[in-house]
């Protein structure tokens, strides 16, 4: 799993490359906790334009990012999923609670 | 066709996770299945490998064995550990419910199994290891192009 972070004053965007199961989430999750900790943002936005494959660890994974930054009176936002990884978010329902846009 | 099988045997380690779920959609790849087959299949095989390694095997390392069959146009999954069970697979069954929250387990695991798979079957007994058998049959291949058509007609509408 790659990580790159993006900043534009409030907003970090993260991109994510790679397979986000209960593997990947683990080797990224203390990174993005910790720069979200460290910073004032307003908003998180995840990228999956390079994302090939989530299951229900990149759900859980992703709602915990969610509560971590609703926390800090922050929003996310999911931008670029392709159509499996869609599939998959539509799935779980995290539409209700997270912007979704694209894919 | 011939029936197929593979066995598998790996240690719950959690870089596993994507071989396990790779390795069999690969060896599925015979029947000439669509994306979405192969997606579903990946899926379902990531969450039952999963949950041997978080849940089985809490805080040690154990074994997970995998079996994949194809009978025409079948495929049989079983992923067994002999980790700590699942005392209440009922519960387990339901969306969202989940034993380590602090975890970030989201709960939707044998949801995903159960949508994925035309069949999902638990047997589970505690202190002696649990047995997922997923079933799928793969469809024809003339099916195939008439439904995928179909659906990108209605992706095209809905979008």
């Amino acid at each position: 799993m790659n990580i790159q972070f993006v900043e534009d004053g409030q907003v970090l965007t993260i991109k994510l490359k790679g397979e986000l199961d209960h593997h990947g989430a683990d080797q990224v999750r203390v990174l993005i906790d910790e720069k979200i900790k460290n910073n004032d943002y307003r908003k998180l936005v995840i990228d999956f334009k390079n994302l090939d494959f989530i299951d229900s660890s990149g759900i859980g994974f992703i709602i915990g990012r969610y509560k971590l930054i609703r926390k800090r009176k922050g929003l996310i936002e999911i931008v670029n999923a392709n159509k499996k990884v869609r599939r998959i978010l539509d799935m779980s329902g995290i539409g209700k609670i997270i912007n979704i846009i694209g894919g | 066709m011939r029936n197929n099988y593979v066995y598998i045997k790996i240690p719950s380690l959690s870089v596993n996770e994507s071989f396990a779920r790779a390795t069999v959609a690969a060896f599925c790849s015979s029947l000439n299945p669509t994306m979405n087959e192969i997606s579903d299949i990946k899926t379902a095989v990531s969450e039952a490998v999963t949950n041997a390694v978080v849940h089985a095997y809490e805080d040690e390392i154990g074994e997970i064995e995998i079996q994949c069959r194809i009978k025409g146009q079948l495929v049989e999954i079983i992923v067994e550990d002999y980790g700590c069970g699942i005392t209440d697979v009922e519960k387990a069954r339901e969306p969202l419910f989940t034993t380590r929250p602090e975890l970030e387990r989201s709960g939707m695991g044998f949801s995903y199994m159960e949508s994925f798979m035309d069949e999902l079957i638990i047997l589970s007994e505690k202190d002696v290891g649990t047995k997922i058998i997923l079933r799928k049959k793969i469809s024809e291949k003339k099916q195939k192009i008439i439904k995928e058509e179909i659906n990108d007609e209605k992706e095209e509408s809905e979008d």
